[in-house]
């Protein structure tokens, strides 16, 4: 879909998920909440699409980013009485980009099972500082006494999620821009060449290590704009933004809504949260085990996750179109 | 003497005990057609990754147009002039044909950092790349993911993608390699009809066509250059003989 060869023009069906957004708004009023957190997933999940589905990086570690960047804003706020959002938002890009950059830079010379451990490790361990920095990061309590100011001093977080689902709809909405435009860029038909074929891309004369620090440090800054999204909008910060699990997580949104797709990282957290919301609820012990069905069922007989599934369904609308037509000649 | 388009000065590469490059002196002329041939396990493909970087020699030296890439990584390799194909197809499959070349012209010209404007809105770069298709007679697939051609297409869109950097130097990796021996005189004919100021080195084991193409060839046993000399030098070379035909010759 990206490359020299397409049309990079914005087609009406990537209109659908804005519009659904704006619906939801004025539909749900009781769930925005659970919205606000489904968009700040998206905007995870691009940024892991952007280097799993495009450039072809395989990581467990994505969560560091996340984690990072929600414990920045935190901390700031909680400990140093910084309290404007959007100062919390450049703090937490510009410490998951410093991350990203520093981590890339020494990973990415890897590969393969190697570069998914490393990638593990490096979130495993911020979860353990995390764990023991009590003093800093309230340890597995959790960091409460969160603050944010109103959005330009007009717009205060309101207990329905009204301005919280406003604000990261926004915030997604930049993020997807960015995306698109890069992976319809040169730079963009560049990272797919590095995931199609490494060796040629070197042959051709690429800095393939560059290229990869370079978007992996983007998609980082991304994660940890996303990170403090979830703080200011929750007003706490848990061990749980970090280590494997929600880095598993992401994973898990991605697949299910289809990899390199741009359009998979929507689906993917919407279908996962609301079926999480959904089993919770029903069956509180056993949720997870909904969840592995689910990614099961997925992953055995829709490769390319519910994007793919609803590419094969129109293709073969379409050729029972064709066919009807050529039988009636 | 003028400076020689890519030069190897007592190369040498070990894996451990194993020696698969031992002293290869070996130098390649501005705009020469030359051959480089041997049996299998002469150490020809070890050869070429050191001249394109993708390993480091154990000792020796590389120059390229006369300056030294010993320690040089590919991509400044390639952007000094060195372009090269694969022996087996190395290209992105799923891509279609144009964006293949298009990627390799685009890295060449320096827009492939670029990130914000669309890739197709750089029209002088799909142009070049259909340019190029259509001198090797593939632009009607330049819409085609390269997965879907038959292998002698493939072959050529691998020549595509390196003319796409302009060489100065192109180094053909077994250019007709698992092609059908009716599809290999198209590709003779398009290695027929690359620019003259091209420098090109063939490993080949097709020797009709190494025979038809070179002007000079170099022969590569057991690491060490055995021969170098024109074709009919090497056609009469009694050791080249006993080296093909056999040991058997030999008593």
């Amino acid at each position: 879909m990206s490359g020299y060869t397409s049309d990079p023009r914005i087609r009406w069906t990537e209109w659908l998920p804005w519009l659904a957004a704006i619906a939801f708004f004025f539909a749900m009023p009781e769930y925005l909440s659970l919205g606000a957190r489904i968009l700040i997933y998206i905007l995870t999940v691009l940024s892991l699409d952007l280097i799993l589905g495009y450039a072809g990086i395989i990581t467990l570690g994505h969560s560091a980013f996340f984690g990072l960047g929600a414990y920045t804003a935190g901390v700031l706020s909680a400990k140093y009485g910084l309290t404007d959002p959007f100062l919390q938002l450049l703090a937490a890009a510009v410490a998951a980009a410093a991350l990203g950059m520093a981590t890339g830079a020494v990973i990415l010379r890897t590969k393969a099972l190697t570069l998914l451990m490393l990638t593990l490790a490096i979130t495993s361990i911020l979860l353990e500082i995390a764990n023991k920095a009590s003093w800093l990061t309230g340890g597995a309590d959790g960091l409460s006494g969160v603050k944010t100011d109103p959005i330009l001093g007009m717009f205060k977080f309101d207990i329905f999620g009204r301005t919280a689902f406003i604000y990261c709809l926004i915030a997604l909405f930049i993020g997807w821009l960015v995306v698109r435009r890069l992976i319809y860029s040169p730079f963009g038909a560049m990272l797919t060449g590095i995931r199609e074929n490494t060796v040629r891309m070197h042959a051709i004369g690429a800095p393939v290590y560059w290229r990869l620090v370079l978007v992996y440090t983007m998609s980082a800054t991304m994660a940890g704009v996303a990170g403090a999204l979830l703080t200011q909008v929750n007003q706490f910060v848990g061990l749980n933004v970090l280590g494997l699990e929600p880095s598993g997580d992401l994973l898990v949104m991605l697949i299910l809504g289809g990899v390199g797709r741009l359009y998979g990282a929507f689906v993917g957290p919407v279908v996962y949260l609301i079926a999480q919301d959904y089993l919770a609820k029903q069956y509180p012990e056993y949720w997870y085990f909904g969840i592995g069905v689910l990614l099961i069922v997925v992953v055995l007989f829709a490769r390319g996750g519910v994007l793919g599934l609803v590419d094969k369904c129109l293709q073969a609308l379409s050729r029972h179109r064709n066919s009807a037509k050529a039988s009636a000649r | 003497m003028p400076a020689s388009a890519l030069e190897t000065q007592k190369l040498c590469k070990s894996f451990g005990a194993l020696t698969v490059a031992e002293d290869i002196d070996f130098r390649l002329e501005p705009g020469a057609r030359h051959a480089l041939i041997g049996p299998n396990g002469a150490g020809k493909t070890t050869f070429v990754n050191m001249l394109t970087g993708r390993i480091a020699p154990s000792s020796g030296r590389i120059l390229l147009g006369g300056e030294d890439l010993t320690k040089a990584s590919q991509a400044a390799r390639v952007s000094r002039g060195l372009g090269r194909t694969f022996q087996v197809t190395t290209l992105f499959r799923s891509l279609p044909v144009l964006d293949n070349v298009a990627l390799a012209i685009a890295e060449r010209d320096g827009v492939a950092r670029r990130m914000w404007k669309p890739a197709s809105k750089y029209s002088e770069i799909a142009d070049e790349a259909m340019q190029l298709l259509a001198k090797l007679e593939i632009a009607a697939d330049a819409r085609t993911p390269v997965q879907d051609l038959p292998y002698g297409r493939q072959r050529l869109v691998e020549i595509a993608i390196a003319l796409g950097l302009k060489p100065k130097v192109l180094l053909l990796d077994e250019p007709a390699a698992g092609v059908p021996s009716q599809d290999s005189g198209r590709i003779l004919e398009v290695l027929a009809a690359l620019p003259g100021d091209i420098a090109i080195l063939i490993i080949e084991h097709d020797m009709d066509l190494v025979f038809r193409f070179a002007q000079r060839i170099t022969v590569l046993v057991q690491g060490q250059v055995l021969v170098e000399g024109t074709p009919q030098e090497i056609a009469a070379d009694a050791r080249v003989r006993s080296v093909y035909l056999g040991e058997a010759t030999h008593a």
